[in-house]
């Protein structure tokens, strides 16, 4: 059996001996180092994307609150205008109403105060005319010139029982 | 091949640049030329392949990072825990070069240098005295409380401290003969299978097929086995740190 055979063992010793501490010393020195960093590295490159991801993550909530606080903020002052501007027109055209209304009112008023004037005038001319209607009447009637005042009279009695 | 070839004959060491000093015969044979190879490939693996550090690994870069993190976690911190990164380099190394030589040695005509007693007896050792040191230096005389299981009554002791120290000091020798033993047996039953194959064939040819196919399915259990075994080399290292590390 050629694993017996004692005299090859020291050649077999020696070289196992000679390519493992080699191999030991390449190993832990040079490339388990490197191997490890590059490891370490994308490590430490994933933890600080995944970083930066939550902090834009975060950056874009706060721009999302903000906008949709000033998009809140526009919209209040928009109906605040809004509301505004309505009241002023509402008030800006219950006052022209108003002017329009008194301006009416007086014009009626003055109208009125005319027709009383129209009406009582031509009252009169009528009183007149029938006194004279009736003097020239009773002057033919009777031959007796009748008095003025008991003529106005008995004209303003009629006037007054007829209206 | 005229005879049937003898299936030990793979294992001998062949001098190859003859070497001798003071009458010792330290040569440069087959098993040291293997030894080498083995060298060279992991070395070549672990720098040619990182070289070029990408963020993102190509097929050869995730290679050496695979075994370093298997090593660095199935290995170490799973068996030993974070004190056992120490002992990363000398693990990694002890599992890698097992590793290759084994499979190394399945490549036809090669030499399988795990299948010879006194290699894996000399790493055997080495692990064997070195993990006695580091238990000792941690501990001094604590140490000998490994020899003392927890919870067993004290008569008992008589008996299980002897077992103890024994199985402790047998261990270079399990280890050792573990590794050495699969590859001895696997080896040399393809060479057996495969020495059906020519006088077979001369007689009828398709009897002949039939250790062609056991070679087949053999080839790839010891495929197995040699990853195998020198995963079991490198995690009873790991566990024997343990123990000298943490002392049960």
């Amino acid at each position: 059996m050629p694993q017996l055979v004692v005299s090859t063992f020291p050649s077999q010793l020696l070289w196992l001996a000679i390519t493992f501490v080699v191999l030991y010393v390449l190993m832990s020195r040079l490339a388990l180092p490197r191997v490890g960093n590059i490891i370490l590295a994308r490590r430490n490159q994933i933890d600080g994307d995944l970083e930066k991801a939550s902090a834009m993550k975060a950056e874009a909530e706060a721009v999302i609150a903000a906008y949709e606080r000033a998009l809140a903020a526009a919209r209040q002052s928009a109906q605040g205008v809004l509301k505004e501007t309505g009241d002023r027109l509402a008030a800006a055209a219950a006052e022209r109403h108003k002017l329009l209304a008194d301006k009416l009112a007086a014009e009626t008023a003055i109208a009125e105060k005319r027709i009383v004037e129209a009406k009582s005038a031509a009252l009169n001319d009528l009183k007149s005319v029938a006194a004279e209607v009736a003097r020239t009447a009773v002057g033919k009637l009777t031959g007796e010139t009748v008095d003025d005042g008991v003529v106005a009279t008995a004209i303003n009695r009629a006037v007054g029982e007829h209206g | 091949m005229a005879a049937r070839e003898n299936p030990l004959a793979q294992f001998i060491i062949r001098p190859l640049v003859p070497i001798h000093i003071g009458g010792v015969d330290i040569s440069f044979t087959n098993s040291a030329l293997l030894m080498v190879i083995a060298g060279l490939v992991l070395t070549v693996l672990m720098l040619a392949a990182s070289r070029r550090a990408a963020l993102v690994p190509g097929r050869w870069q995730s290679l050496p990072e695979m075994l370093y993190e298997f090593v660095a976690k199935s290995l170490i911190d799973d068996n030993i825990g974070p004190e056992g990164q120490r002992y990363f380099p000398f693990v990694f190394t002890l599992f890698m070069f097992v590793l290759l030589g084994n499979l190394l040695g399945l490549i036809p005509y090669s030499f399988t240098f795990t299948s010879h007693i006194i290699v894996t007896f000399g790493m055997a050792i080495f692990i064997f005295i070195a993990v006695t040191l580091i238990g000792i230096a941690r501990h001094g005389f604590r140490f000998l409380t490994l020899f003392v299981p927890h919870g067993v009554p004290k008569p008992l002791l008589i008996l299980l401290v002897p077992i103890e120290v024994l199985s402790y000091c047998i261990r270079p020798l399990t280890l050792s003969i573990r590794l050495f033993a699969n590859m001895l047996a696997g080896h040399t039953m393809l060479v057996i299978f495969a020495g059906f194959v020519v006088p077979l064939a001369s007689f009828y040819l398709v009897p002949a097929l039939f250790p062609i196919l056991i070679d087949v399915l053999l080839y790839f259990l010891e495929l197995l086995v040699a990853v195998l075994q020198a995963f079991v080399f490198a995690i009873l290292t790991c566990l024997y740190l343990n123990d000298a590390i943490h002392l049960h």
